[in-house]
């Protein structure tokens, strides 16, 4: 490849003739700026850090290095996704775990060294658009440059000799003045920003290429400001809704709550949502995939604020409910076996839906049951609902469908302290029977508890009871808020606008001379040259040649002297 | 929701097997003129010794003034060269590699017709699961490289693209056999078909510029060798002398991806980020399928930007494309199939 200047953007004003080295019609017009040496002191070494970070070579080390800092998230389980599954894995790998969680290989994301690459990455960006920015506006209310002397040493370039009365031939051509204002017109209805100057025109177009690109790069800033935006002030959060059930948008509704660094609850949009009913649709028609769930559809009635108009809406997968803002998504269904506890003293202790975990695609769902009241013993219980229950054959029950067939509860059940009364958070979906005395169990000679619907069960030892009283369906919502995501989005579209400009859009220049002939014609010669890759300057070329040669009548091509 | 129709649902697979054979066919004809490419060169050789005298009568003859009426390359090329950087056609005859085109077009039929009645036959967009992936994915790559081979002479791709169809369709067909179903309720989107038919499109253009890349690789490494003055010919690689130059698979490679990198961008990254904040709440969340659409989107960036950059054209240019096409091949064959995610649309047996 021919040596390539030092600086192939011009700076405006700076109109000298393009150089052989320019002609490279590869040379891309991005900036290359070299390595200088650095100077001596301090404020030397900050320029020449300076001119380094913000090279074209040093953004590209930076990509690929974010690239490959981004692996590591998808190899070891993130603490974004799952913390459940960092924990599991630092536990199954001791040492190598505590190592990596400290070289924060659980957190990719946030870690120290990913957000490191990724400034630089956007100090760097920035540092080279700015200057690229202020180089193109100045291009760009210029003129365009001045005529080179030797057209035909252009990647491109041809001549055209018009036919003249004076020189005996049949047509007569434009004089030279005016074929330079020929020339001009069509390079501009060609869309070219044109200069005509005393025996040449000189055109240039396709600025929108840098444009394009510049607004590319802006829009990743954009693009990151919104998403650092939408880290601060949003919030989002889980909630289990039970038929029949409702939730109010505020803190103490949920379940679970995560706040960006700058929530403040009096951000909360005031809405509240109730379940009224769930309807599941399974595929019943295909063998292979009999029982593959195919629909959910929640009933909602949903109230914007306190005194708002209640209305009835459908959420289903795919289909938020927007609320104020506020985004509420149907994420999670299962069932929920309405359950009572009685005590040893005939108390109920317990009485309501028990929201269950499906562990599987035909709902074989872990229940847990907590009742702390009950006295003299407090009770636990835990094991499957199972919504269509069959044996097994080995006196195990298992589900065979995820709907209600043939609902079962198939409960061990525990007494003692459940360890709730010294106030700490407990999870409501795992019971601790390490320190419990087990009642029911398949073990003991009691054995499990095995209930349908409408069934009461009689604990040993004159602990108490427990019926199962009918199923209900619950789901799992989430409620997210982000202001910035839209943001997001359109700096997103501004970016791929960019783009698409950006590696479409060919800049060029071309410059028309004019001369008369000893003979008397008028000769007129064109080069073309394109900054950066351009693959169809040759048909550029043959367009305007095809233009010229309409225009004009155009002397037969001669023997070439 | 509307049942399946299981008699079309059977065509469709009796017409990816059909096309799957007939591609089978196209690759080994491909294949064939590859290896006798010696033979053709021959020929070819020959017929442009005639062309080329021809020629020179008609310069002697009057030749246009002034006027730098583009003139093809070729006219003055030596007869090393067989192939325009254009990759234009020059009307040299293949035998071999024509029927292998004919026998694609007529796989891309057959396979047209079998992708689009599975689609008919689940009232659904056909890329919903690994096997569909896959056949839709082969359809398009054969589809595209037929419509590049409409505009240039891209005859040289036809065993690493044909290559590559067949081993997705064998892969659809014998790795993820998936009988034509419904899909769950979390694919059932609109979204699913833009999104993913931009991913099949940015992959399709991948591979072929992945084959060029390659393919410039080598032709690099020969064009050294043959400065240096060591003679290829009759050395092993004859067929390189149907592939363009190095400098030119670059460009056209780099065209190519620069097409696949914005649907890349508007496909996987910006649509799957509409339809992620639509599912599940979050426009991105670095689930495993999005640092991987994240990680080749940065390759592929710092591809483009490789090309800016002195020193990194060329062959490193090359090597970060392929790279980038590694990245995607990992991401469908080893993601989808061994890391759990939310995009556990595999469709796989548990
Ligand atoms: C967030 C990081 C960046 C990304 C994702 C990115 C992406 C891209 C892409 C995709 C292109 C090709 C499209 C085009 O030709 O306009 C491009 C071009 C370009 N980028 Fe970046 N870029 C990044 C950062 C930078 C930085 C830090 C610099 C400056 C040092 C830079 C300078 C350029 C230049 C000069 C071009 C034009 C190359 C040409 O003329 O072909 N970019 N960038």
């Amino acid at each position: 490849m021919a040596q390539k200047r030092e600086n192939t953007y011009m700076p405006a004003g700076h109109r000298d003739a393009p150089e052989a080295a320019e002609n490279d019609p590869r040379s891309p017009g991005g900036d290359k700026t070299q390595v200088s040496t650095p100077a001596l002191g301090v404020k030397g070494m900050i320029r020449w850090a300076w001119t380094q970070l913000t090279s074209m070579r040093t953004a590209l080390m930076l990509l690929l290095l974010l690239a490959v800092a981004a692996v590591p998230g998808s190899i070891f389980p993130q603490r974004v996704q799952d913390s459940f599954a960092v924990a599991t894995w630092i536990e199954d790998n001791p040492g190598v775990g505590e190592v990596l969680d400290f070289l924060q290989f659980f957190d990719v994301y946030s870690s120290i060294w990913f957000s490191a690459i990724y400034l630089l990455l956007f100090i760097s960006l920035i540092g080279c658009i700015l200057p690229r920015a202020k180089k193109h506006w100045q291009q760009a209310t210029s003129a365009p440059p001045r005529t080179p002397r030797r057209l035909e040493r252009l990647p491109e370039s041809g001549a055209l000799e018009l036919q003249s009365e004076v020189a005996g031939d049949a047509q007569d051509g434009p004089a030279a003045d005016q074929a330079l204002q020929d020339a001009a017109a069509i390079l501009k209805a060609r869309r070219y920003r044109v200069e005509v100057r005393e025996t040449s025109v000189g055109a240039e177009k396709g600025y929108l290429k840098e444009t394009g690109n510049l607004l590319f790069h802006v829009a990743l800033v954009g693009v990151l400001i919104c998403v650092a935006l939408g880290s601060m002030f949003s919030y989002r959060g889980q909630k289990i809704l039970v038929e029949d059930e409702s939730f109010v948008n505020a803190l103490v509704a949920y379940d679970n709550f995560y706040p960006g660094a700058y929530f403040s609850e009096d951000q909360m949009q005031p809405f509240s949502m109730r379940l009224d009913a769930f309807e599941r649709v399974f595929d019943r028609e295909s063998t292979t995939h009999f029982g593959q769930a195919l629909d959910f559809t929640a009933d909602v009635t949903t109230r914007l604020g306190a005194d708002g108009e209640p209305q009835t809406e459908e959420l289903k997968v795919n289909q938020p409910l927007t609320m104020d803002g506020a985004r509420v998504f149907l994420v999670g269904n299962g069932y929920a076996p309405e359950v009572t506890v009685r005590d040893g003293d005939g108390e109920v202790a317990f009485s309501g839906p028990v929201v269950t975990r499906p562990e599987d695609e035909v709902y074989t769902s872990m229940a847990v049951i907590k009742a702390p009241d009950a006295a003299p013993e407090q009770l636990g219980f835990v094991g499957l609902f199972l919504p269509t229950s069959q044996d097994a054959g080995d006196g195990l029950a298992v589900s065979v469908d995820p709907e209600l067939g043939n609902p079962e509860l198939q409960l061990n059940s525990y007494y003692g302290d459940l360890g709730l009364d010294d106030g700490l958070a407990q999870n409501v979906y795992v019971l601790d029977t390490e320190s419990l005395e087990t009642l029911n169990s398949r073990e003991l000679d009691a054995g499990g508890i095995v209930l349908s619907p409408g069934e009461t069960y009689d604990l040993p030892e004159g602990m108490g009871s427990i019926s199962f009283d009918g199923v209900q369906d619950y789901i799992a919502i989430d409620i997210h808020y982000n202001p910035a995501q839209q943001g997001v989005l359109i700096f997103a579209l501004t970016a791929l606008g960019g783009l698409v400009f950006s590696l479409f859009l060919r800049r060029r220049r071309a410059w028309v001379t004019v001369e008369t002939t000893p003979a008397g014609r008028t000769l007129v010669r064109y080069g073309l040259l394109s900054r950066g890759e351009d693959f169809r300057l040759r048909d550029e070329n043959i367009a305007l040649r095809a233009q010229f040669e309409k225009k004009w009548p155009v002397r037969a091509p001669e023997k070439e002297s | 929701m509307q049942s399946i129709n299981m008699e079309l649902a059977q065509y469709s697979e009796l017409f990816m097997l059909i096309a799957a054979f007939i591609y089978t066919g196209a690759f080994m004809l491909f294949a064939v003129d590859m290896i006798r490419s010696s033979a053709t060169i021959r020929r070819v050789e020959a017929e442009l010794a005639a062309e080329n005298a021809a020629e020179r009568e008609l310069i002697g003859a009057g030749s246009p003034s002034g006027a730098s009426t583009p003139q093809p390359p070729l006219a003055a090329a030596p007869a090393e060269e067989l192939v325009d950087e254009e990759m234009a056609y020059l009307g040299t005859s293949r035998p071999f590699a024509n029927v292998a085109v004919a026998l694609t077009v007529l796989g891309v039929a057959t396979h047209t017709f079998a992708v689009a009645a599975r689609g008919v036959a689940a009232n659904r967009v056909p890329w919903a699961n690994m096997y569909e992936f896959l056949a839709t994915g082969g359809l398009v790559v054969a589809a595209v490289y037929l419509l590049v081979l409409t505009r240039k002479d891209v005859r040289f791709l036809g065993v690493f693209a044909l290559g590559l169809v067949v081993t997705m369709m064998a892969a659809a067909t014998i790795g993820f056999p998936t009988p034509v179903a419904h899909v769950q309720p979390a694919l059932q989107s609109p979204w699913i078909a833009i999104h993913v038919s931009l991913a099949v499109l940015a992959i399709s253009l991948f591979t072929l510029t992945f084959a060029m890349n390659v393919l410039q690789l080598i032709q690099h490494r020969r064009e050294i060798s043959q400065a240096a003055g060591e003679t290829t010919r009759g050395s092993g690689w004859q067929f390189l002398r149907l592939v363009p130059s190095a400098t030119s698979l670059e460009n056209w490679a780099y065209r190519m991806n620069a097409v696949g990198f914005v649907f890349w961008t508007l496909g996987p990254l910006i649509t799957g980020a509409i339809w992620a904040e639509a599912a599940w709440g979050r426009y991105w969340g670095w689930d495993v399928k999005e640092v991987w659409t994240f990680v080749i989107w940065t390759v592929y960036a710092g591809y483009l930007h490789a090309r800016a950059t002195r020193g990194w054209t060329g062959n490193r240019a090359a090597w970060l494309s392929i790279i980038g096409y590694g990245c995607i091949i990992f991401n469908y064959a080893v993601v989808n199939v061994y890391f759990p995610g939310l995009h556990s649309y595999a469709g796989l047996p548990e």
